[in-house]
């Protein structure tokens, strides 16, 4: 181990020219690093890779080939019997309609609040503050899914029963978006601030002005994770609504997993339709996302 | 400049008590949020949980009757083991899984990062029921595609539906598997956030790879490692919708977790209150969790 550790270091050392562009310094063990990194990089993906690879391919079997053996991974016979039939035997349309439109709805509210109250709890100090900290804390403590029955009680009391609504409101007050934020917010120097407020900004305008800019990447980051819990809700929404026209799309696939004798064609079929959204929207917004330096313009 | 700025704030603790209407106006949509439906739901739960309240019509106060009862249920202990298990096979695989795949991906040696993310990612954005569905599709025991591989290299089926323990061990591994991303994220965003110049610095020194990573990585990362913990934890023991689609708790009710305990004598059998009761037992539980973790964070912090 020393050994190669010192061969390495010596390598670095003979081709400085290479390593200028490169900030982790070790750039030029060139090939001799790259490929057992590399290698593990590709094996780990692929064993992350294969389970859902299996079951999309699976889905374009026709429903008589899903059990013959032997298993084949490529469908001999592509078809898209089983998302015709997913797409035909509930009201998916609406249930995609429905979600969506919760699910943008509290991607952003939620993302306001947190900022908020994250930015609040990491650049304040007084003691309502602490305790709403221990609050949010005990928020995680007793999530939803253990609250389901009180919950349940109090929003039908406040006459959400069976509305979108009643899905949104109570679940933008997240623990984890809070979280983000305000240990985000504790990297940003007090200068910053401290600065702002002897050039005579005012609190909420040093926040609007400063803050929430430079907080850009961890908004698009909970944004996705919010848009995320949001499509994938089933508990609360399957308790809160009634009426199949406001139904989910999870509703719509637990309906497919439920029956007694589970018609696997239908069932996979479904659940690739239903993954299809998520899966564009982190194709279209993960640069903004993986590639974020969350540290920009924060250096010293 | 720094230095003179704080001077001219004077008094020592300096932003305390001078800024009181900011931080309450920032915080005030999410203090209602938390009154209507965090603080109200607790309170009626609490209340709930010493009556024998069914959901309809009028109940009666029985004192700690509910919470006697639990401490006699067979069915409690073996839900509240079987999750405590679960989180403790859970949380550790994931966070070493998610902390080495955040730390590949972030190397500049390994080829392709921008596109092996994805793969990392895509389970993530799966629902739990889809997860459910997806890996009971892969470990069926009569048409799954392991037990063919299996049988195919010479083994006898394995019965992952039908033994109990196996059967926790694939949702803890698909659990494993689906959570990553999430984990990945934090993790890749504090590992980025690390100043190169430690890593320049300990190059110079002659620090290899895993010297680095003990030395510098893990240490600098430590306030990301205890959230995803402590979020992990909580997640665990929460629990319900992998196991609601991958085995439904089974073989039999061998598989069942406190929250699949607490739906099903509220919303099934309609013993509110009872289920009220458990809720709080399992709220203590998450409790004294986050406590011995936070005290962990906080010795740590302070070395």
């Amino acid at each position: 181990m020393t050994t190669t550790d010192t061969l390495r270091k010596v390598d670095a050392d003979s081709v400085p020219a290479v390593s200028r562009k490169r900030p982790r310094g070790a750039a030029s063990g060139g090939l001799r690093r790259a490929i057992p990194a590399t290698t593990l990089l590709w094996v780990l993906a692929g064993l992350y890779g294969v389970p859902v690879l299996w079951f999309v391919l699976s889905s374009f079997k026709p429903a008589g080939d899903l059990f013959s053996l032997p298993l084949t991974l490529f469908p001999d016979d592509p078809t898209v019997s089983g998302y015709k039939e997913a797409w035909a035997s509930a009201n998916f349309s609406q249930y995609f309609i429905n979600t969506t439109i919760v699910c943008v709805i509290a991607t952003i509210l939620t993302v306001g609040v947190s900022c908020c109250t994250g930015y609040a709890l990491a650049k304040y100090d007084n003691k309502w503050l602490k305790a709403f900290f221990v609050c949010i804390l005990a928020t995680t403590m007793l999530p939803a899914e253990v609250m389901l029955a009180p919950l349940f009680l109090v929003v039908r009391d406040l006459g959400l029963y069976n509305s979108l609504v009643g899905i949104i409101l109570p679940a933008l007050l997240t623990a984890t978006g809070c979280f983000m934020f305000r240990q985000f917010f504790l990297t940003v120097p007090d200068e910053l601030i401290e600065a702002a407020r002897i050039d005579g900004a005012r609190e909420l305008s040093i926040f609007l002005r400063i803050m929430v800019p430079i907080s850009r990447p961890i908004m698009l980051t909970l944004a996705i994770l919010s848009f995320q819990w949001r499509w994938n809700d089933y508990i609360w929404p399957l308790l809160m609504l009634n009426d199949p026209e406001k139904f989910t799309v999870q509703i719509g696939i637990q309906s497919l997993v439920g029956a007694q004798n589970i018609n696997w064609s239908v069932l996979l079929g479904g659940s690739v339709i239903s993954m299809v959204p998520l899966i564009v929207v982190f194709l279209v917004f993960q640069r903004y996302v993986m590639n974020a330096d969350i540290n920009a313009g924060l250096k010293d | 400049m720094t230095k003179r700025a704080s001077d001219v704030s004077a008094s020592p603790p300096r932003r305390r008590s001078k800024y009181t209407l900011a931080p309450l106006v920032l915080i005030a949509a999410n203090v209602v949020l938390f009154a209507l439906f965090f603080l109200w739901p607790a309170v009626i739960g609490l209340v709930y949980s010493f009556t024998n309240y069914t959901g309809v019509g009028a109940f009666q106060f029985v004192g700690l009757d509910n919470y006697q009862k639990l401490l006699g249920d067979s069915t409690f202990y073996a839900a509240t083991t079987r999750t405590l298990l679960y989180t403790v096979l859970f949380v550790p695989l994931n966070f070493v899984l998610s902390l080495l795949i955040a730390n590949v991906l972030v190397s500049k040696h390994a080829k392709g990062a921008s596109v092996a993310r994805v793969f990392f990612f895509i389970p993530w954005l799966l629902s739990p029921i889809i997860v459910g569905v997806l890996w009971r599709w892969l470990f069926g025991e009569n048409f799954g595609l392991v037990n063919y591989l299996i049988e195919k290299v010479g083994g006898s089926a394995v019965p992952w539906q039908s033994n109990a323990d196996l059967s926790l061990i694939v949702v803890v591994v698909a659990a494993a598997w689906a959570w990553t991303g999430f984990s990945m994220l934090l993790f890749i965003a504090a590992i980025k956030n690390v100043p190169t110049s430690y890593y320049e610095a300990a190059a110079l020194d002659g620090a290899g790879p895993w010297r680095q990573f003990f030395s510098i990585t893990l240490p600098s990362i430590a306030p990301t490692s205890f959230i995803v913990i402590l979020l992990n934890t909580i997640h665990a023991m929460k629990e319900y919708a992998v196991f609601a689609s991958l085995n439904n708790g089974g073989p039999g009710t061998s598989n069942n977790l406190l929250v699949q305990y607490i739906y099903q004598t509220g919303f099934k059998t309609g013993q509110i209150g009872y289920a009220s009761a458990a809720s709080f037992v399992l709220m203590l539980i998450l409790m004294v969790v986050a406590m011995i973790q936070m005290m962990v964070n906080r010795r740590v912090e302070n070395r």
